[in-house]
């Protein structure tokens, strides 16, 4: 009883702040619907029963994701009402996308069973002796090792390409370079010119200046 | 699982309108329409953990867990995009993004 009343408390409230999220006319609220969307979806997952992925989710996308998405909405100086318009516009045939996926996807849902023989074929069945943390890493530390290894390229990927992206070089300041100082030698930037009397001295050609 | 599957379904059906509604409605605000990607994963997370506990298999659960990799990734890659193309343009307006195409 406890736990259906709480399933339905905090699925309208992840629904209301996720219609709060495309609806909001400021980004910053809009994140922070976002994040307070995403707590909601914890503890849905924490009532199915997925304790350690509601913590992940708690953790890594309120405290790393969404925090980022709220840094970048605050770092970019946007004119944010300019973007906004059109809103109206586009409202008709997003409701009617909307409404059309949502009728398909309840006619699905309402004529559709799990097989009552189907759970002969389930993959690895939930253990009950242990906790969920230990039967998750009891998997992807055996069965699917490799896929786990993978993601962890993808994390790997996706940092050096965010570095890469936004790292910009600036020039540097007039601070020496100890490098160009040993190794230029007098033939480049020593000339003996001999003067004849009364003419005066053709300067030989500058060497391009290098870097300071 | 005490909560009938059915319920979950229709939350997550739910969430996935939501998100398709906001790429809709918000055609020009490029942090908008990742937030509603962000929306349409959830959703695809919240079936895969309702099914999980449902049937009692644990499969789904490390499925969830590889997809909220894969999205902080994207997400991480997509802001940083995000993050030059202003510094190049002063905007991030998404219909100008067509005229990079030179």
């Amino acid at each position: 009883m406890i736990q259906n009343l709480a399933f339905y408390l905090f699925s309208f409230i992840l629904l209301a702040s996720a219609v709060m999220v495309v609806t909001n006319r400021n980004p910053v609220h809009a994140v922070l619907f976002l994040i307070l969307g995403f707590v909601n979806a914890a503890v849905l997952f924490l009532l199915a029963g997925a304790e350690f992925l509601a913590f992940i989710l708690a953790i890594v996308y309120v405290g790393a994701v969404a925090v980022l998405f709220l840094f970048v909405v605050m770092m970019l100086d946007v004119d944010f009402a300019a973007l906004h318009e059109g809103f109206q516009r586009y409202a008709p045939v997003g409701a009617l996308v909307a409404l059309i996926m949502f009728a398909e996807l309840a006619f699905i849902a309402g004529t559709w069973a799990i097989a009552p023989a189907g759970s002969a074929d389930r993959l690895f069945p939930t253990p009950t002796d242990v906790s969920n943390t230990v039967a998750l890493g009891q998997l992807i530390y055996t069965s699917y090792l490799p896929l786990f290894q993978l993601s962890g390229v993808i994390l790997l990927v996706a940092m050096i390409g965010a570095i890469v992206l936004t790292h910009r070089d600036r020039k540097r300041s007039l601070q020496q370079d100890l490098f160009v100082q040993h190794t230029r030698t007098p033939a480049q930037t020593l000339a003996m010119v001999r003067a004849p009397l009364g003419v005066g001295v053709a300067l030989p050609e500058q060497q391009p200046e290098e870097t300071l | 699982m005490l909560i009938p599957l059915s319920h979950y379904l229709v939350v997550s059906a739910l969430l996935l309108v939501i998100g398709i509604f906001g790429i809709f409605m918000n055609r020009k605000n490029i942090i908008v329409i990742m937030m509603s990607i962000e929306l349409i994963l959830l959703a695809a997370n919240l079936n895969f953990v309702a099914f999980s506990g449902a049937l009692h298999d644990m499969v789904g659960q490390v499925f969830t867990m590889f997809v909220l990799t894969v999205a902080a990734a994207e997400s991480a890659i997509g802001l940083a995009i995000l993050v030059i193309y202003f510094r190049n343009r002063g905007s991030i307006e998404v219909e100008d993004v067509t005229l990079m195409k030179g």
